[in-house]
Order: C-alpha cells, then structure tokens, then sequence
C-alpha cells in the first residue's frame, strides 16, 4: 500500500463509525459488560424467558419507558431470580440489577431509563435453574435540544423523598397485582462540562431500592444514574391478605459519573402504603 | 476510491464554508429580525433554525441569540457590521438551546458581555457535553467547550440594560419552555422578545414545566406589546390573539394528561394517545408533540 492512501483509509477509519447508522451492535456487550457482569456465564439470547419493550424512538432521551415482561408467573419451582438492564452506548451502561422471588407474582417490571444515544437496550434474566437469557431492543435517542438530564430538577428537588404508590382498584387476595412506586428523586448523572467548576458534579442518586410486603421481600433493586429522573417503577407483588407495601431505599453521592470507587451514602428513605384486597 | 470521495465530502463540509448572508428585516426602529422557516435541526440546515436579531441604541448593540451555528453567528456579526459601526456590547442568551447559543462564539471579544437567566449557565454545564458531542454527527457543524459560553452577566428576576437612550428590560422566567428562559423588552417601540416562550405554526416545544409554562402564558397575556418576537413563526402584532393557539394546546395536553394520570393509565399509554388530533395545527408535530406529552405526564403525576 502505498502512504497516502494508507492514510486515507486509516482517517476514513476513523470517520465511519460516526456517519454509518447502525441498528445497535454487541461491541460493549462483548467488550465490556459480559465479563464485567458474567464473567464464565453462558448467555442464550432468547425471547423464552423474558420479552422487552421500549420504543423505537426514545421521543424524550431523559424519559424512556422500558419494561421487561416474564413469559411464565413465579412459582416456587419455577422463577426469574434477577433481571439484569443495561443501555450499551450510555456513558455508565449498567442501569440496575433487580432481584425477584416467588412471592412477587409475576417478574414483569416497567421503569423508565436515560439513553444518550443511538443504543442498544439489553435484558438478562437468571432463572431458578441457574440458567441466563437475554434480549435487546434498539433505541434510537432523539437529537434536537434533547438531553438526557430532566426538564426542571429543581422541582424534582424540592420533594425530593417524596413517594407514592399506586396501585389499581380492584386487587384480589393471592392474585398478583400490579403495582406503581414513585419516587421523587432528581437522580443526577453528574455529566456535567469540566470547566464550569462552579457546580458540583458529583452524581446523586437512588442506589439501593427494596420492596416488601408484610416484610416479605418483592423486589430489591441496585441501580444507577440511567434511571430518569423522578424513579418509577411498575410490578407485582400478591397480596394474600391485608397488609403493608413498604418501599426502601437509598441514596448516595459519587465523585464520578462513570466510576463507583468513590462514593458517600447519602439519606435512608421508607415509606409504607396499607393494602386491603 | 469510496473512502477518496469520503475526504472530498469532508473538506467541503459546512465548517469550512464561508457563512452565507442572513436576511433580516427591520420590524421596528432599530430592531433587526431574521426569521427561520420551521426545520428538525439536521445537516443540511445545521441547526440554524431559529429566530435570531439585534437591538441597536445609540451608543451599541445588543444581540439576541446568536444562532444555531458558529457560521450563523459570524453572518450575524457581519449583518451588523454593514447596519451600523456601533459595537456589539451585549449578546442576551434567552435560554440554552443549541439553535439560540451556538453563535455566541462569533462575538466573543473585549466589552461584549453575554447576558442570560441566573439558570443558564447550570443548563449549559449539564446540557453542554451533550449537545456538543452529538453535533457533528446531527447538525455537521465543528463546535467544542469554547461554543459554550456562560453568562457574564446573569439575571436573577429582572434587570435593565442601557444601550444608549434605550432600555431593554430583561425577565428571569420561572420555568416554562426550559428552566432558564429570558426575555427582552424594549420599552422605545413596546418589543418584547419572547422567543421561545412564543411558538407560532412550529409546535411548542416543552423542555422545562407545562404548569410553568401556562402561568407565564396567563401573565404575559393580559400585558400589552405592539410587536411580539418568538423564538419560532412570524412578527407578532396582534397580541395576545397570536398566542392562542398556543395556549390552547398547551392547555388541552395538560388536562388530557391529568385525566389519564386520574385514570390510573401509564406514560406509555398517554403518549400513544392524547393529543393527537392537534397535528394539522402544527408542524413538526411527530417530532416533538410525544416529547410534550412525556415531560408533561412525568410533571404532572406529582401535582397532588
Ligand atoms: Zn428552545
């Protein structure tokens, strides 16, 4: 080859990758999060454990509903134990790893997450069996004044710990029912511009999430800035009998966005919601 | 000899391109208008499409918004140059869109200060990364930090600009179109710059608060102008009737939304749904009116 054109080929190397428009690919699955995560698992991509959602076009990158359904109710015999979320191409992919049991009904769980751009969404769920699964959907961000961020965090802010459970009217005893928790929480990323020093860019957000009732474990929750602003979460649980939904959790606070070597725990945060099937 | 033709296409991209000339027209005495026809920011446009100007006093000149691209904001300094030999001694920000800042570049130098709401700057530092790493991509355009430029001077609630025997009153806005939105008002010819507090044609784009946006709406109102700017859509001299449509889309995405929030029914669910009938209103619809109904949704369900 002769220089020139070697060098050509090597800045049009270097171009491509920022022009071609992929449909997702599994570089920082491969790369990255698989031995990060699995490291010695074998993964079969499969849609007989669990199906995604997530649109197309993220119309709000700051803003996108995801939500995992599991193909069969949890059963003693028979269950998801975890369900892992990652966004690929985020500049912290990992979004949350959540852990279910029989008693939670059913291992289906709605949230919505940040995407930064074009990417991959990955799920991974383990069942009882010891057995992983995984399966993706391709997320297009939407450009424009879009951001990943959140409209107007300082109302988020202002009630910050605030939470709410919803639940639908009408729930049976011993019949999974679905339920909403909300929680208020500006969950910063800490992506800010290095030198406009003036503002902490230190991340803050909900790092540690547990769902109980009647102190029964429903789903515990690690997770990470990926969760929008204002956490909200869709799942069951089965309410055998009157009772106490208890939501707990955590946040912490961590130097850098993209590292969690170095973090302080922030506040403890509880909140109860009577339940009578 | 695909990846030769590759480079060519680099070298004639649009950052090496001497910037074109602006139209602009002067809508009152000494207020200079460039008026953008109503475009998804691409690479064909650059992201050159909002509503950019200037305010001339008697002793300088006071930009207000820079535009979508260094090359527009260099276009705009040489509009100026030919309209009047007074310097340019303040560039107003009235928020932190991409297509209102990415100018800014073209006038830094001694005695300009940049003006902007006391939230501008955070939005820059939060949002900054962000917009600049995605742009030569989307809007084929060479920024970096240096497009980014803070505020000098930042506006808490209001404050007074003199540009020689000419007041303009700046507004800090509570959040509305964006958490840091500013508008101009020029009391000699009863101006107020609204700019993307006002969207005519152009669908209104939510990015800060709909409740915030729809008091700001009910207080602007009831104030008299003889000329409105908005940020996108055409001279405004009519108000408040211009502002109707607005309004009233706002409006009825809020309740449509608390209605569905009432109902027990899910952000997917809403976006899917409301609204929708509004499109032959607007343009830009499909790529901005789900956006409206997810913020607002993610706003509203914690009203109560
Ligand atoms: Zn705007």
């Amino acid at each position: 080859m002769h220089k020139p054109y070697n060098a050509i080929f090597l800045l049009a190397l270097m171009i491509l990758p920022a022009i071609a428009v992929a449909e997702g690919d599994d570089i920082t699955w491969n790369t990255v999060l698989k031995s990060q995560f699995f490291a010695g698992k074998n993964i079969e991509e499969s849609n007989a454990v669990i199906d995604l959602d997530a649109p197309y076009r993220a119309e709000d990158p700051a803003i996108v509903p995801v939500k995992v359904s599991s193909k069969f109710a949890q059963s003693k015999d028979k269950y998801i134990k975890k369900i892992w979320l990652f966004v690929d191409k985020n500049p912290f992919p990992f979004v949350g790893e959540f852990e279910f049991f029989p008693e939670s009904g059913k291992a289906d769980l709605a949230l919505r997450v940040r995407v930064n751009t074009y990417s991959d969404i990955r799920a991974v769920a383990e069942t009882n069996d010891g057995k992983f699964s995984m399966t993706k959907k391709f997320v297009k961000a939407s450009g424009g004044c879009s951001a990943p961020i959140g409209a107007d965090l300082d109302e988020a802010m202002k009630r910050l710990g605030k939470v709410k459970f919803r639940l639908d009217d009408g729930i049976q005893s011993g019949q999974p029912a679905l339920t909403q928790l909300m929680i208020s929480h500006p969950n910063l990323t800490g992506m800010q511009m290095d030198q406009m020093t003036r503002f902490i860019r230190k991340s803050h957000f909900i790092d540690q999430l547990k769902v109980t009732f009647n102190d029964k474990p429903v789903l515990n929750a690690k997770i990470d800035i990926a969760i929008s602003a204002d956490p909200n979460f869709r799942f069951y649980f089965v309410p055998d009998k009157a009772g106490e939904l208890k939501a707990e959790f955590t946040d912490v606070s961590c130097e850098s966005p993209t590292s969690r070597n170095v973090c302080n725990k922030g506040g403890s945060y509880s909140q109860s919601y009577t339940v009578s099937p | 000899m695909k990846f030769v033709l590759l480079i060519m296409g680099l070298l004639t991209s649009y950052s090496s391109m001497a910037a074109p000339p602006l139209s602009f027209s002067q809508v009152a005495p000494g207020i200079y208008l460039h008026t953008s026809a109503h475009h998804w920011p691409d690479r064909d446009n650059h992201g050159e499409i909002a509503n950019i100007g200037f305010i001339v006093g008697e002793r300088c000149v006071a930009v207000i918004d820079s535009g979508g691209s260094p090359q527009q904001g260099a276009a705009l300094r040489n509009t100026i140059r030919q309209v009047t030999a007074k310097p340019v001694c303040y560039v107003i920000n009235t928020h932190v869109h991409p297509d209102h800042i990415y100018g800014n570049i073209a006038f830094k130098e001694p005695g300009v200060q940049f003006v902007g709401h006391h939230k501008l700057a955070r939005a820059m530092a939060t949002r900054g990364d962000h917009y600049l790493g995605r742009a030569a991509e989307l809007l084929d355009i060479q920024v970096n930090h240096d497009n980014i430029i803070p505020p000098d001077i930042e506006v808490n609630d209001s404050m007074t600009l003199n540009i020689g025997n000419r007041e303009l009153v700046l507004t800090a806005h509570p959040s509305a179109h964006t958490d840091n939105d500013l508008s101009v008002y020029d009391k000699t010819t009863e101006t107020i710059w609204l700019a993307d507090l006002l969207f005519l044609e152009h669908i209104p784009v939510i990015d800060g608060s709909i409740k915030g946006w729809l008091s700001e709406i009910e207080r602007l109102e009831k104030n008299h102008y003889k000329l409105v700017v908005p940020g996108h859509g055409h001279l405004v001299k009519d108000w408040p009737a211009s502002l109707q449509p607005q309004k009233a889309y706002l409006n009825s995405l809020a309740t449509e939304v608390r209605a569905m929030i009432k109902q027990g029914k899910t952000l997917e669910q809403a976006v899917n749904t409301v609204g929708l009938p509004a499109k032959k209103n607007w343009q830009l619809f499909e790529q901005f009116h789900r956006k409206n109904v997810t913020i607002a949704f993610a706003e509203l369900e914690w009203e109560d």
